[in-house]
């Protein structure tokens, strides 16, 4: 366990002297307000991350789940808007739900013709994609459309602060939810056998199944949560920003796995921690959001997201290889 | 058991060419009874021709990727970016009578610098993968963000409009009646398909796929074929943007992003194991030809984009069962 | 009560029309050790996946306590007792030791939720239980090969196993790591644990075994009690012919004269080879043995260009070389036929002729093409030397039996004229009958080429029989060198047994 302490040590520490660095040249990143923005851009990326993370441990990797979480969510809605219903937890299980039938079709497919995972979530997400903006529609739902229990759950706060200037900020409660959902995956990586079953599939598949893990039924698990991750964060999502865009997160599957990667786990399985994600992560989207604290064009935002990427797998890339050394 | 599964594949892999036939053949017949009009024109095919080259020559670049057990997500990336370099020189040396009319030496360099973009671009891939050892999906991924990162830079967002006319004839023009695109499409291929199996570069492409460990112990020099490969990948997905931008006379950051999954799709489609070994042009050609005919076909029946999008997923569905169905695992 | 742990009877399974195991019956007695003796191929592997219930059988019967059991899945096999240790030994490199000794407990209890503590008291009793000591915290891929297969093995205990099956156990193991697990499996025995011993190392088999069944060609040749049997017994069943050796004589009036092939001063890395003097004259086939991780493999990577950085010289042909790549070194005649053929010496889905030329192609094509008749041709003149049994060169190396395909690997190298040879572990895996093919083809080859043999092996016999010179490595030095005429095997084993 020392190693992926030791990980997850040195990527707070990174993250610490990065703080520290874009404090210097700007102080209001300091600041409240623009500490309680940047834990809001962490919930949804945040949510789909831990999805990405459980697929990324059992050695495969999925870029399908913007495709999901958007179609999830804009069928949720128009799905709310047809029955008039105004409500939060059953459109979010409804929502989770479509995310895991869609992650089924993932797992099927990896499973039962054994094919590279990058492959069929690429087909799979294209199809749901194109399903979504082909059959259901392309137009957006606004605001003044959207459900109102959804908006009001989005907007609830768990701080209210008033800034000298009168205007009020705060730290969404959705924060909570976020937390929530990784306190609860890390619960299920760490004391539950099918948790330890997506290590053991990530590490040797083959000893996997002989030693009796049901890799079916893991493989399943896995793509299902992810696809409910997705699902979930898709709703919740339009519920805090108050819009319901059929377009929405095209190219998001880059920046999550990106984070997911700086969170020390390994593309070929095995390794990875929920702390870890959470901490690359708020990485990846402090960078992203400092830059224009930072004073830098927004238009090198995809430039500088690669140039992480290529230094933190380069990094990882490394250590693997000095571990295995 | 997965020595037998290769085993089948094997004796798959002669009929693999067959099998990519029928499916063309039965794709062209069913075209043709759904909309026998509009579907058979000539205009029809003419079009396809201009057309399906960029496209196939993607996917043959990422057919080269994947030889070796990689996959390059960057050529999307590398093709824009290479045209908007180009773009952006041409305007430079714009003369006040316009872009149109620039002189051929212009035009040449501006070739030039889209064909070593691509080279450079390739060559970064290439020495990210083999020096720093990073998993080609993660490299590319990476390199495909900042490649069109700096498209984003280059244009601001907007597309550059207006290229030469020389440069558009590589996308629209006619050399002895037949496409430029289609003209050069064929010579590439051959070209490729010659290098494949004749070359030492070629043949090594092939066992360092099947077996990178085998290969260092055979004293392949598997970092500097490696390297190559990427680089060619990087070139042909350069001569995909020079025709792109000549064929819409423009460059922008982010068109043609559903070709990604399309090359992918057609290399795998074209019997390309993605995990390395195997892999031909010829394949890869006519599963291109295949899919155009397929696509063309739904937008003659007035199917959009969107649909379009949803049917190449389910084909590449489709084929990975099918495929996996004539292997029968499990 | 049946005295009888497990019966198979005339079992048969057939795989796409060919027969993998025809009318077999194997009886295994509870608490026996029993050793399962065949080639590669002779259908040892499919027995032992009928046995823990992977496949089934197409006829005949499995009874377990002298009941019969129908429809035997994997699952009811472990419940049943019959616990597999494969080659591989199927741990998680990925976790801890103490996680991959209670998964099995976990998985039978059929728990959801895993207690951490309980996992440490499992994987304490389990280390109890061997007697063996091992660091519970440490992640198994940092384990050696040895301390890994203890792992399995405490594993397999914890299941309440009544018999365990171990496929190819010493495989990775040498001298003293042997005897420890000889010890271990004769305690395990002792507590009524039958044990399966699968194997093609005859001394082994008679050391440890009670009963012996060899099998061929998916049937049955013999089975009795181990004092029935002697190594040429067992042969002669397995191979169904008699092999006879004659020592490798070195012919010293033609080739001593000669400057030597091969020169090493002080060859030194890191910590792995020490001051290694080595001189190997033409025609001389000079053996290696030592414990693993004794520097012999490191000393052929050396020699073969993969530890750039080494201190003292290598001089090949009197040349004085620096050695940093393959390249280099296959530039300078040196030729080197790794330890895993299949892993690290073939491209199994590729061609006989592709697997051949591999090293070649630059040579074939001068300018930029490859010449295709110099191609064929080379290919053709190899399978007819080596002997290889395909009607065309294009047949896939996969379809090779193991004998032949590190034909093909040998005869890689000769196509580029090496002058000298390094073989890591020349036959492993190679059925009795290949061997003696190919250990011919060698000592041809030093015989009447003048080739300089440098021979790693863990088979004292194999040494013993085809080398002129063997010196003995330990930690990364040279300790002693001994003509082979003047040693016998058993000197050479009790030499490596008492190295500390």
């Amino acid at each position: 366990m020392a190693w992926f302490q030791k990980s997850e040590v040195v990527i707070a520490g990174i993250l610490v002297l990065a703080m520290i660095l874009i404090g210097l040249v700007n102080p209001a990143f300091w600041s409240l307000d623009n500490m309680f923005s940047l834990l809001r851009s962490n919930i949804i990326i945040g949510i789909m991350a831990l999805g990405v993370l459980l697929v990324m441990i059992s050695g495969g990797i999925d870029v399908s789940f913007p495709a999901f979480a958007v179609a999830a969510m804009y069928l949720t809605i128009k799905g709310m808007l047809y029955f008039n219903y105004d409500g939060v937890v059953l459109p979010f299980v409804a929502a989770a739900t479509m995310g895991a039938l869609f992650g089924c079709l993932n797992a099927f497919f990896v499973y039962k013709f054994r094919m590279i995972p990058l492959i069929v979530t690429l087909g799979t997400g294209s199809m749901v994609r194109g399903f979504l903006l082909g059959v259901v529609g392309t137009s957006m739902i606004n605001i003044n459309k959207m459900p109102d229990a959804l908006i009001d759950f989005g907007k609830s706060d768990i701080i209210n602060m008033v800034k000298p200037d009168g205007t009020t900020f705060g730290l969404t409660a959705m924060i909570l939810v976020y937390v929530g959902l990784a306190i609860a995956l890390h619960f299920v990586l760490r004391y539950t056998m099918i948790g330890r079953g997506v290590y053991a599939l990530g590490g040797d598949p083959e000893a996997a199944s002989r030693v009796g893990f049901n890799i079916r039924k893991i493989t399943f698990f896995i793509y299902c949560v992810a696809g409910a991750l997705a699902g979930f964060a898709g709703l919740l999502h339009s519920g805090m920003i108050w819009l319901a865009n059929p377009r929405d997160f095209v190219g998001l599957e880059l920046d999550v796995i990106a984070a997911v990667v700086l969170g020390g786990a390994s593309i070929f399985g095995g390794r990875g921690s929920v702390l870890g994600t959470m901490l690359g992560v708020f990485m990846l989207v402090m960078v992203k959001n400092s830059l224009i604290i930072m004073k830098i064009d927004t238009t090198w935002q995809r430039v500088v997201v690669g140039v992480i990427i290529v230094i933190a797998t380069a990094i990882t890339a490394w250590r693997d290889r000095r571990a295995n050394a | 058991m997965k020595n037998a599964m290769d085993f089948r594949n094997l004796l798959n892999k002669d009929n693999n060419i067959v099998q990519l036939i029928m499916m063309t053949i039965l794709i062209f017949v069913v075209m043709t009874a759904l909309s026998p009009d509009k579907f058979l024109r000539y205009y029809n095919f003419e079009s396809i021709t201009y057309t399906f080259p960029e496209l196939g020559l993607l996917s043959i670049a990422m057919m080269i990727a994947m030889l070796t057990g990689g996959i390059d997500l960057s050529v999307i990336g590398i093709a824009n970016l290479s045209g908007i370099f180009a773009g952006v020189m041409f305007k430079k040396f714009a003369t006040d009578a316009g872009v149109a009319d620039t002189g051929f030496g212009i035009v040449l360099m501006g070739g030039v610098i889209a064909l070593g973009t691509g080279l450079v671009a390739g060559a970064l891939n290439g020495l990210l993968i083999t020096r720093l050892k990073i998993t080609p999906i993660l490299a590319t991924l990476g390199t495909g963000q900042i490649f069109t990162g700096l498209a984003i830079v280059m244009t601001g967002g907007p597309a550059i409009v207006g290229f030469p006319n020389a440069w558009a004839f590589i996308g629209n023009g006619k050399i002895l009646g037949l496409a430029t695109p289609f003209v050069l499409f064929v010579v590439l291929a051959c070209l490729i398909a010659f290098m494949l199996r004749r070359t030492t570069f070629g043949i090594n492409l092939m066992l360092i796929g099947t077996n990178p460990k085998a290969a260092l112990f055979a004293g392949l020099k598997r970092e500097k074929m490696v390297l190559l490969s990427y680089m060619l990948t990087g070139v042909m997905a350069s001569i995909a943007g020079i025709i792109l931008s000549g064929r819409t006379n423009a460059a922008k950051s982010d068109y043609g992003t559903s070709y990604l999954l399309q090359a992918v799709l057609i290399a795998v489609l074209g019997g390309t194991n993605p995990a390395g070994g195997r892999g031909t042009v010829l394949g890869v050609s006519i599963a291109v030809v295949a899919l155009m005919l397929l696509s063309s076909g739904f937008q003659i029946l007035r199917f959009s984009n969107h649909l379009i999008d949803f049917i190449w997923g389910a084909f590449l569905l489709l084929v990975i069962a099918l495929n996996a169905y004539k292997n029968r695992t499990r | 009560m049946s005295e009888n742990f497990i019966e198979l009877r005339n079992v048969r399974k057939e795989f796409a029309g060919v027969v993998a195991l025809n009318d077999l019956s194997l009886t295994i007695r509870k608490g026996e050790i029993h050793c399962l003796a065949g080639e590669n191929g002779s259908g040892k592997s499919t027995l032992i996946k009928v046995m823990s219930g992977v496949y089934q059988p197409d006829a005949g019967e499995v009874h377990i306590d002298g009941n019969r059991v129908e429809n035997l899945s994997p699952m009811a096999s472990i419940e049943h007792g019959v616990q597999v240790i494969y080659q591989d030994f199927s741990l998680f490199g990925n976790l801890t030791v103490a996680e991959n000794l209670a998964m099995n407990v976990q998985l039978r209890e059929q728990r959801r939720v895993l207690s951490w503590r309980r996992v440490r008291e499992i994987a304490k009793e389990a280390v109890n239980r061997l007697g063996v000591e091992l660091d519970l915290d440490k992640d198994v891929e940092q384990l050696p090969t040895a301390g890994k297969q203890l792992v399995a093995i405490a594993r397999a205990l914890m299941s309440d196993a009544r018999l365990i099956i171990m496929d190819e156990p010493t495989t990775a193991l040498t001298g003293k790591e042997i005897e420890t697990l000889f010890r271990i499996v004769k305690d395990i025995q002792s507590r009524g644990i039958a044990i399966l011993f699968v194997s093609h190392k005859m001394r082994e088999m008679l050391e440890i075994s009670e009963h012996i069944t060899v099998i061929r060609n998916g049937q049955k040749v013999a089975d009795g009690p181990t004092s029935d049997f002697d190594e040429a017994l067992i042969t002669r069943h397995m191979t169904g012919s008699d092999i006879v050796s004659e020592p490798y004589i070195w012919n010293r009036e033609k080739y001593g004269v000669m400057p030597p092939r091969v020169e090493t001063r002080d060859l030194s890395s890191g910590s792995d080879l020490d001051k290694i003097n080595l001189s190997i004259k033409p025609g001389e086939i000079v053996g290696v043995s030592g414990l693993l991780g004794s520097g012999r493999t490191e000393l052929a990577l050396a020699l073969f260009g993969m530890m750039p950085g080494y201190s003292g010289t290598i001089a090949i042909n009197g040349q004085e070389t620096t050695l940093d790549t393959p390249q280099d070194a296959i530039k300078a005649g040196v030729a080197y036929v790794p330890e895993d053929r299949l892993s690290e010496g073939l491209f199994l889905t590729q061609g006989i002729d592709r697997n051949m030329l591999s090293t070649s192609y630059e040579k074939l094509a001068p300018g930029l093409l490859i010449d295709q008749n110099k191609a064929e041709e080379w290919v053709e003149t190899m399978i007819r030397d080596m002997q290889i049994a395909t009607p065309t060169g294009k047949k896939l190396v996969k379809e090779l039996s193991g004998g032949n395909q590190q034909r093909v690997v040998i005869a890689r190298w000769l196509l580029t004229n090496a002058k000298f040879l390094i073989l890591n572990g020349p036959t492993v895996g190679v059925d009795v009958g290949s061997k003696a093919e190919i250990h011919r083809i060698i000592r041809e080859l030093a015989q009447k080429e003048g080739l300089a043999v440098l021979m790693i092996s863990d088979d004292v016999p194999e040494l013993v029989h085809n080398c002129n010179r063997i010196v003995l490595m330990h930690r990364g030095a040279f300790v002693e060198e001994m003509a082979s005429v003047d040693t016998s095997e058993d000197q050479i084993s009790d030499k490596l047994k008492n190295l500390t």
